[in-house]
């Protein structure tokens, strides 16, 4: 690992003075891939950004129709918060297949969406839910928000404060994982909401992305049968050395198909 | 950069660089070998220490970020010579052959315990649990037995 100025912020104004100030600063958050990443040095930031002290980016708060998780929040106070696990348990579902005991203990839930990784847990709720990510400057609508590999609406310097999650009628997330990594070979969250049935995909394609065939078919029946009549096309989804393309369009259909069967 | 860390007990105000991983600050500076290195790529959990009582992978954390908190290793586990009901529970079943994995092994069986507690342990949760700890020696099975044993004997 190659050497770097390392900050410890107590606001966000002073986060993003100094940000703006380096010449290639990078924030930390559990530091779960940010530190692998900087071991094998496939990036070499003059300014590491510890975001840890920021009061802003912690807790849990529920709200009208919402609950609203600080961006610092570990994948193991998601899993374990009473909160969550009476208006969203499928989200403290997901936060308790990430990884192993002692990545949830220090990987988050901000450090999980910006990063915006093809078999990341965290995207297929947060499009599914119809999530709204809060930074300092804006308020970024999930569908607007994963627009590649590893790539977001994030500007340079963005920080993530907080997610919003809408409380769904129901959600379920479904994973088919990676075995050694436990990462998300394919992983769908179906979710009925207030803005109707929302499907959404992980570990599948570049990105997160919405399945919205199976929208229209769940909205029209809330049945397994009803995903029978869609055809999962593989175009534009990943090959790699766990899986093929038709063996993810498979996946997904199926992980699909328990997620309804597990809301009804 | 300094840093301070209470380690198993003592405190410590260490000189480090910031690019200085936890792992090396317990193991070069502090002596402490006790904490492994297996794979060094957050893989196999035998750097597992407790910060602040929760398990975390040392090798996949700067000694910054730890700045100000208390860090558990494996050498504080034992009361002197008396081995810690879990390590005895190690040592009557068979726990160990090569012994590699062992310290990652007792630091996260402690945390399963903390964290389940006041709920019995279950063989699937053990299994579960212990998905960021590998063995290459043992097959998991009297690793899985010694940690239910040495719940029980924690209870
Ligand atoms: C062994 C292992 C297994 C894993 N298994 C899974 C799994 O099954 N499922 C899964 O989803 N993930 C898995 N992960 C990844 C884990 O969930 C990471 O914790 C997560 O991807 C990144 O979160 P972090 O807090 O560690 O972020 P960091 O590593 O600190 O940061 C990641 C990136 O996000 C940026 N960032 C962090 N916080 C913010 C913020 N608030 N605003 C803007 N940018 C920010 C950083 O600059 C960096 O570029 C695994 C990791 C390991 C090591
Ligand atoms: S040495 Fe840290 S996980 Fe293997
Ligand atoms: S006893 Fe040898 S690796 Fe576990």
């Amino acid at each position: 690992m190659h050497n770097f100025n390392y900050h410890r912020p107590k606001t966000l104004s002073e986060a993003r003075a100094i940000f703006s100030g380096a010449e290639d600063a990078v924030y930390l958050a559990g530091g779960q891939t940010l530190i692998p990443t900087l071991k094998q040095r496939l990036r070499q930031p003059s300014d590491v950004i510890d975001l840890s002290q920021l009061a802003e980016l912690r807790g849990i708060a529920v709200e009208k129709d919402a609950v609203v998780i600080g961006a610092m929040t570990r994948h193991a106070d998601v899993a374990a918060s009473t909160d969550v696990r009476r208006l969203i348990p499928a989200l403290a579902h997901l936060a308790g297949e990430v990884g192993d005991p002692q990545v949830r203990s220090l990987g988050t839930l901000g450090g999980s969406v910006a990063n915006s990784d093809p078999a990341a847990d965290y995207p297929a709720a947060v499009l599914a839910l119809g999530a709204a990510i809060h930074t300092p400057e804006r308020i970024i609508a999930a569908d607007d928000f994963f627009t590649g590999l590893f790539e977001t609406a994030l500007e340079p310097g963005e920080m993530i404060v907080k997610i919003s999650f809408p409380v769904p009628k129901r959600a379920a997330y479904m994973k088919f994982r990676n075995p050694a990594s436990r990462y998300a070979v394919a992983g769908v969250c179906v979710a009925d909401t207030a803005k109707g049935i929302r499907v959404a995909v992980t570990g599948a394609g570049p990105n997160a992305f919405r399945q919205t065939e199976m929208e229209t078919a769940l909205s029209k029946s809330f049945t397994p049968e009803a995903l029978a009549g869609v055809i999962v096309s593989s175009e534009d989804l990943n090959t790699d050395l766990h899986a093929t393309a038709a063996y993810r369009a498979h996946l997904v259909a199926v992980m699909a198909r328990r997620a309804v069967e597990a809301l009804i | 950069m300094k840093i301070s860390l209470i380690v198993n007990g003592t405190a410590h105000t260490i000189e480090i660089e910031p690019r200085t991983l936890l792992v090396d600050v317990l193991r070069e500076q502090l002596r402490l070998t006790g904490t492994h290195v297996g794979c060094d790529t957050s893989q196999c959990g035998t750097c597992t220490v407790h910060i602040a009582g929760k398990p975390v992978k040392a090798c996949a954390m700067l000694a910054a970020q730890a700045d100000g908190q208390a860090v558990t290793t494996i050498e504080g586990v034992a009361k002197g010579d008396v081995l810690h009901p879990m390590q005895a529970a190690f040592r009557e079943h068979h726990a160990l052959q090569c012994g590699f994995c062992t310290p990652g092994m007792i630091m996260t069986a402690l945390a399963m315990v903390e964290s389940h507690k006041g709920e019995p342990l279950t063989e699937g949760v053990v299994r579960k649990e212990l998905e960021g700890n590998f063995c290459r020696c043992t097959g998991y099975q009297p690793i899985v037995t010694a940690i239910l044993a040495g719940a029980k004997a924690m209870a």
